[in-house]
């Protein structure tokens, strides 16, 4: 246990310290989420505006996948330390969900 | 320190998810079990974009006569917001504060009720005014089970996270339930990651023909 601590040898000084880590993190985390707001209106917006198919699906599918990587990276936490794993395991299960889907899709479009 | 020690905020970790061995094992067993989610759901949109207006009439309703931009707006604005609400309540966890971490679930909980009362008026309204059925068409099938199933994981995500708010309520935290309640939120999180990708591909992609 001890070497995940902060240890000052100072309860009060590491239990602020944390504090402070921990809400300097959940600021970030306000920053993400209103950015994933933001996006979502984009998307809704371009959609709701009546752009042509070809410009929009494209970009609603970008919008899509960036909010996604902020989803993962931070508010599960996939850019802190010891998530090789996680990352193998869902990197590998998104390269079969995509060979999947371009399949599916190529079968019934050609 | 083990799992069932009486826990203080002097000797709260700093992270408290990931202290014992099962708690070790739960992380990386959950991970495996998401990648394996990614699979399913990918399946799913393959699905419903293989048969998306595969009707048999042309007096069917076509993904662009059923969709409509506020109800799905809806629906994800109260999604989006119950993930940063229950990243609110892992902070509050990680500073060992139990009630904040309790009511801030709880918001996340209510959202999640409200996301799903709009999900079964949108499939009440398609039945009754469209005759849009799990049946009435291939579109009708991969539609219902693509969306379904997302529905049928915020279902089973909203009992998780109330079961373990019940039964920890009078327990307080500790080493054994902290990484209950964090893979709890991680499952509530990847729920919100598949909705991303519905209100994108289904919605606002049906929207545009």
């Amino acid at each position: 246990m001890e070497n995940n601590q902060t240890n000052t040898g100072n309860a009060t000084v590491d239990i602020a310290y944390r504090r402070k880590k921990n809400a300097e993190e959940m600021r970030h985390q306000v920053i993400t989420f209103t950015l994933m707001i933001f996006l979502t209106i984009v998307a809704f917006v371009a959609v709701g505006a009546g752009m042509s198919g070809w410009f929009t699906v494209p970009f609603i599918l970008l919008l899509a996948a960036v909010q996604v990587a902020f989803q993962l990276y931070y508010f599960m936490h996939m850019s802190h330390k010891g998530h090789e794993a996680p990352a193998l395991f869902l990197y590998s299960g998104l390269l079969v969900g995509l060979i999947t889907i371009l399949a599916f899709v190529t079968i019934v479009w050609w | 320190m083990h799992a069932e020690e009486k826990m203080t905020l002097e000797k709260w970790p700093a992270s408290p998810e990931k202290q014992t061995l099962e708690a070790k094992n739960k992380f990386l067993g959950f991970w495996l079990f998401l990648g394996g989610e990614t699979v399913l759901f990918a399946s799913l949109f393959a699905t419903y974009l293989a048969l998306k207006d595969k009707v048999p009439g042309p007096d069917h309703a076509l993904a662009k006569d059923l969709f409509e931009i506020p109800l799905a707006f809806l629906m994800t604005m109260l999604l989006l917001t119950s993930s940063i609400t229950s990243v609110y309540a892992m902070y509050h966890m990680k500073n060992f504060e139990f009630k904040k971490m309790q009511l801030w679930l709880g918001i996340t909980v209510a959202l999640g009720l409200a996301f799903l009362g709009c999900e079964i008026y949108e499939f009440y309204h398609y039945v009754h005014h469209y005759g849009h059925t799990f049946t009435s068409s291939a579109f009708g099938s991969a539609f219902y089970t693509l969306v379904g199933f997302h529905g049928a994981h915020v279902v089973f995500g909203l009992a998780w996270i109330i079961t373990l708010m019940v039964r920890n309520a009078k327990r307080g935290l500790s080493l054994y339930n902290a990484p209950k309640f964090y893979v709890a939120s991680l499952y509530w999180h990847f729920i919100d990651v598949v909705w991303v990708f519905i209100f994108s591909v289904v919605y606002l992609m049906g929207m545009v023909g």
